[in-house]
């Protein structure tokens, strides 16, 4: 794969964080009877960190966080591929609750339908948003929208868009890539 | 992501079959489903256009309830049949049976059969993907599966693990793929038994035999304990139940004169008072009912591996 073009790095990348926290506490105030829920496994570390910024601004005590993983919900089982599941770290029911899920990058939509099954399985929450880090428009298969976007990427279908957290790599950026 | 992987093989029909590698995929699927099967709703739509024959032309409670769950809460179709209420009995081949159940677009067949390398045949001449649930004297794979899985979970690794298999070592199926399975996840395996259930092959397989009871349960850290298959002995090979019961039968008392903690697990069904006592089986050395739980996700994962390969 060639180099990637980073289109958001260090500082930047931050303030993104940041912002997307203040849109959560303005919409959310104390977090009470309100779920973050990260999508396994590269949502999960979007979240963590998101709540690492959270915690940040002392927006937290009230906020249940867990980690949901869709294996079992995907769409494409049985049609090329075979997936084996990462771990699912939900230790609360999401019955009543305003959920907000979040994922690195949208792309087709595909994952957040499987979640959002995943999800019921949970319950009936009482709301869900979506957040996503990268929002790659224009590459849809399904009707879904986030609710807050970090950054709009526009992008061909050969495209490829990846995000890598400095508590996983050595530093945070996103960066682009014309061909997968 | 959930990482990209299939086991070597289309059908499961023994543990001699899998590589190491299978086994921990199966195992690591299986935690996840362990985790589903806890869930308030334990459901999950992975296999929901599959259509699964059970097929069972040999009594069964455990297997057959535990892969009937396991396949409804992968939310497959599932039809059942037992050879006791079929066109069997009016002389119909076994070939002719699966042909005509699979022309009715069923997916994958999962067979227990009295004899000896059915599911072989069948996998060479169909092409569903067949799960062995117990042929005759030699595998029993799931079984296995869900046996070292419960290991697993108790010891995390297998690594200078002992394990004894004691009891009626020749009738078991239990034993055999136990034996496979152990070996390959490289713990070390000794049978225990009276000379006249334990079969001439076991040393070829490279495993020790032990006739003594306490010094095979002093050895070990874990000791499966099989059941004396009555029904598949044509002729006496053993006195009694009762010395039986007295040389091999494994009581609390003699698990609590050993020097070290050890666990009982028990494939099912248990003779209360013959190869174990109920005192024990209902102790805290055991962990039968966990074995029983476990099975059902060991089931759910080599279902949904093998469903996998087909997309």
């Amino acid at each position: 794969m060639e180099k990637g073009k980073v289109i958001l790095a260090k500082q930047k990348f931050n303030l993104t964080l940041d912002r997307l926290c203040q849109q959560l506490i303005e919409n959310y105030g104390d977090f009470s009877d309100t779920c973050i829920v990260g999508i396994q496994e590269k949502g999960a570390l979007f979240s963590d960190r998101l709540i690492t910024h959270l915690e940040a601004f002392g927006q937290v005590p009230k906020l249940k966080y867990g980690k949901l993983d869709i294996t079992f919900f995907r769409d494409d089982f049985r049609r090329g591929r075979s997936l084996t599941p990462s771990k699912n770290e939900m230790d609360f029911i999401v019955e009543g609750k305003k959920v907000i899920l979040l994922d690195d990058v949208l792309y087709t939509g595909r994952t957040i339908q499987s979640a959002m099954n995943a999800l019921q399985q949970l319950g009936r929450p009482d709301s869900v948003e979506l957040m996503v880090f990268v929002d790659r428009r224009f590459n849809r298969h399904l009707p879904i929208q986030p609710n807050y976007v970090g950054i709009t990427v526009d992008a061909l279908n050969e495209a490829y868009v990846r995000v890598y957290w400095s508590e996983h790599s050595d530093k945070d950026e996103i960066l682009f890539f014309d061909d997968k | 992501m959930s990482k990209e992987t299939v086991l070597s093989t289309k059908h499961l029909l023994g543990i001699k079959d899998l590589t190491p590698n299978d086994i921990n995929l199966i195992f690591q699927t299986a935690d996840g489903f362990k985790e589903v099967i806890n869930r308030p709703i334990k459901k999950v739509p992975s296999l929901r256009d599959i259509t699964i024959a059970n097929l069972f032309f040999e009594n069964s409670t455990r297997t057959k309830i535990s892969f009937e769950l396991a396949e409804k809460r992968l939310s497959a179709d599932v039809v059942n049949f037992s050879a006791s209420s079929s066109s069997v009995t009016k002389g119909e081949t076994l070939l002719d049976t699966v042909n005509n159940i699979l022309s009715m677009k069923v997916d994958m067949v999962v067979l227990r059969h009295p004899t000896q390398g059915a599911p072989h045949f069948l996998a060479n001449k169909i092409n569903a993907n067949v799960i062995n649930a117990g042929d005759g004297t030699h595998e029993h794979p799931t079984q296995a599966l869900l046996d070292s899985y419960s290991i697993r979970e108790k010891y995390k690794n297998f690594n200078d693990l002992k394990v004894c298999i004691i009891g009626d070592i020749m009738h078991s199926r239990v034993a055999l793929s136990n034996i496979f399975c152990l070996k390959k996840l490289g713990a070390q395996v000794k049978v225990c038994g009276p000379p006249t259930l334990i079969p001439k092959m076991t040393t070829s397989l490279g495993i020790d035999v032990e006739y003594d009871i306490d010094k095979a349960l002093e050895w070990c850290d874990v000791a499966n304990v099989l059941r004396i298959q009555f029904e598949r002995q044509d002729e006496k090979f053993i006195p009694s139940l009762r010395e039986y019961s007295t040389y091999y039968g494994i009581t609390l008392d003699r698990v609590n004169k050993l020097s070290k903690e050890i666990t009982i697990m028990h494939p099912g069904p248990i003779n209360r008072g013959v190869e174990i006592s109920s005192d024990l089986a209902d102790s805290e050395h055991s962990i039968i009912l966990d074995q029983v739980e476990n099975g059902v996700a060991i089931r759910m994962a080599v279902l949904y591996l093998l469903a996998g390969q087909n997309g």
